[in-house]
């Protein structure tokens, strides 16, 4: 702050509370004292034959705007108030919020560094950590995979064993801390709506689903052309790439035949935003831990 | 009190009186802040919003979003534990009017950027209880049929840059073609996907 904004506020602060001490003060005094007059204690204005006494502030009213007086004068001199002046007490709003950080860190930091200090497979069945996990989980991962984790369309489910880009601890943690980005891209325009038609049939025969025989021979032209680089020859899916096993049954974007042809048209490109940048180590390898512990075997989750 | 009635019989006087008794505040908390370096100043690396991300924040306005969503984290440590590094005043120089707001019915969306991908801003908008079931939000489906026609995209800009927005004549020019035909969905998710990521701290 410039000197002369400082000097605008000290100032015009200090004139302001000058003069409203002189309102109050100037108040006191009555336009005619009863002790001169004792005829005469109105103002002398009246109202339909009401009459307006002429009488300074009541004592507790009086000494009530003092005492504001005397709070205003402490307030401006421990905080900042008066322009560049910081106040006796140095405080500002930054500082506050330091020693906030200061001290939860001192009674968080204990708890997440014996558990930063686990590895992930211990942590999943640690009871008290995977309290702590769940509500890491609730505040940033369930708005999209859903608070029990089971995903959503278009949104993995997180308890089911079936993994895009691989279920092992350090997989998961790499996931959360970098994020992912699908790239199944669109083949409309390479297949055609026959051809999409056809691989659909066949991908629908992959997982043992009703299909039409006759479109899914077609279709497994196509698919060996066109799919097998990123599914896999038997389509069972390549993790390193985040391709999808084909052959579960199990559907990130919708089975229904009509779901599979539209992923085929248009593609699919599931983000998950890369949390590194967002969240503490700490919490990331707690929460990696979480998520691991969803799809243990039930009897061994916590 | 003596010659009070000077003051109550002039009227002009009074009103003269009351304008210097109420100005007061705003010459002492107003007045500075357009001049300290502290607010006028952009943050490292803010630039002005590209036309796409513009028209996404028109719609935000005329949807009501800030009605219910404030964009303001206060530097509490509950709220930079939730959202993130607080807000700061250099990163709304370029923003004509703010959307600070001051009653959170939804959550602050200083900090949304980044923090979910676009499919999950789209389904949201869509209908929020899709993935969030117990949301009160109300569902905007017709942000999928809208299409920007980008006929004042370009004034806006001008106008912006009048007061003050640094857009250039590069920026400027074209702008409308730019966003023509894209859906107001896009739009939105784009303003909403650059909200507060020049500053960063770890939750």
């Amino acid at each position: 702050m410039s000197t002369f904004w400082s000097l605008w506020i000290i100032g015009l602060t200090l004139t302001n509370l000058v003069l409203v001490l002189w309102v109050l003060l100037a108040n006191r005094k009555v336009a005619v004292r009863d002790d001169e007059s004792p005829e005469n204690r109105t103002t002398g204005h009246v109202y339909d034959g009401i009459e307006e006494y002429d009488n300074p502030l009541p004592r507790w009213w009086f000494k009530m705007f003092i005492a504001t007086f005397v709070f205003a004068g402490g307030y401006l001199a421990i905080y900042p108030g008066l322009g560049s002046f910081e106040g006796l007490a140095g405080w500002t709003q930054e500082k506050q919020l330091a020693q906030q950080q200061q001290k939860a860190d001192a009674l968080y930091s204990e708890q997440f560094g014996k558990y930063n200090a686990m590895p992930i497979e211990e942590l999943a069945r640690d009871p008290e950590a995977m309290k702590m996990g769940l509500r890491l989980f609730a505040n940033n991962c369930a708005v999209c995979h859903g608070a029990d984790g089971g995903g959503n369309h278009g949104f993995p489910n997180l308890t089911d064993n079936d993994w895009l880009y691989g279920g092992n601890p350090a997989t998961i943690k790499q996931t959360i801390t970098l994020g992912r980005k699908g790239v199944m891209p669109p083949w409309a325009s390479i297949l055609g709506e026959d051809g999409v038609h056809e691989t659909a049939e066949y991908v629908l025969s992959l997982s043992g689903r009703e299909h039409d025989a006759e479109l899914a021979a077609a279709g497994a032209t196509h698919f060996k052309q066109n799919c097998v680089a990123c599914h896999g020859a038997d389509g069972e899916g390549v993790q390193a790439m985040g391709a999808p096993n084909l052959t579960d049954d199990i559907w990130l974007y919708g089975g229904e035949p009509a779901d599979i042809r539209q992923t085929l048209r248009l593609g699919r490109n599931g983000v998950m935003p890369a949390q590194q940048e967002l969240l503490k180590e700490s919490r990331i390898h707690l929460l990696a831990a979480y998520v691991y512990s969803l799809s243990l075997p039930y009897d061994e989750q916590e | 009190m003596k010659n009070h009635d000077i003051v109550e019989k002039n009227i002009g006087l009074m009103t003269v009186l009351v304008i210097v008794a109420i100005s007061f505040g705003g010459l002492v908390e107003i007045v500075p802040q357009f001049f300290l370096k502290e607010t006028t100043e952009p943050v490292a690396g803010l630039k002005p919003l590209g036309p796409l991300e513009l028209e996404g924040r028109d719609i935000y306005i005329r949807e009501g979003c800030h009605v219910c969503h404030t964009q303001m984290v206060r530097p509490l440590r509950a709220e930079v534990e939730r959202y993130g590094h607080y807000s700061v005043a250099g990163e709304s120089v370029y923003e004509h009017p703010f959307l600070w707001g001051s009653k959170r019915t939804g959550p602050d969306l200083a900090r949304v950027g980044g923090r979910y991908s676009d499919d999950w801003h789209k389904v949201h908008l869509f209908n929020p209880r899709i993935v969030v079931p117990e949301s009160n939000m109300p569902a905007f489906p017709w942000l999928y049929d809208n299409t920007l026609d980008g006929k004042h995209t370009e004034s806006k800009m001008r106008g912006l840059r009048k007061v003050g927005v640094p857009y250039t004549d590069e920026d400027i020019e074209g702008a409308g073609d730019k966003v023509r035909g894209v859906t107001e969905m896009d739009a939105l998710v784009a303003y909403l996907q650059q909200l507060g990521t020049l500053l960063k701290e770890k939750r």
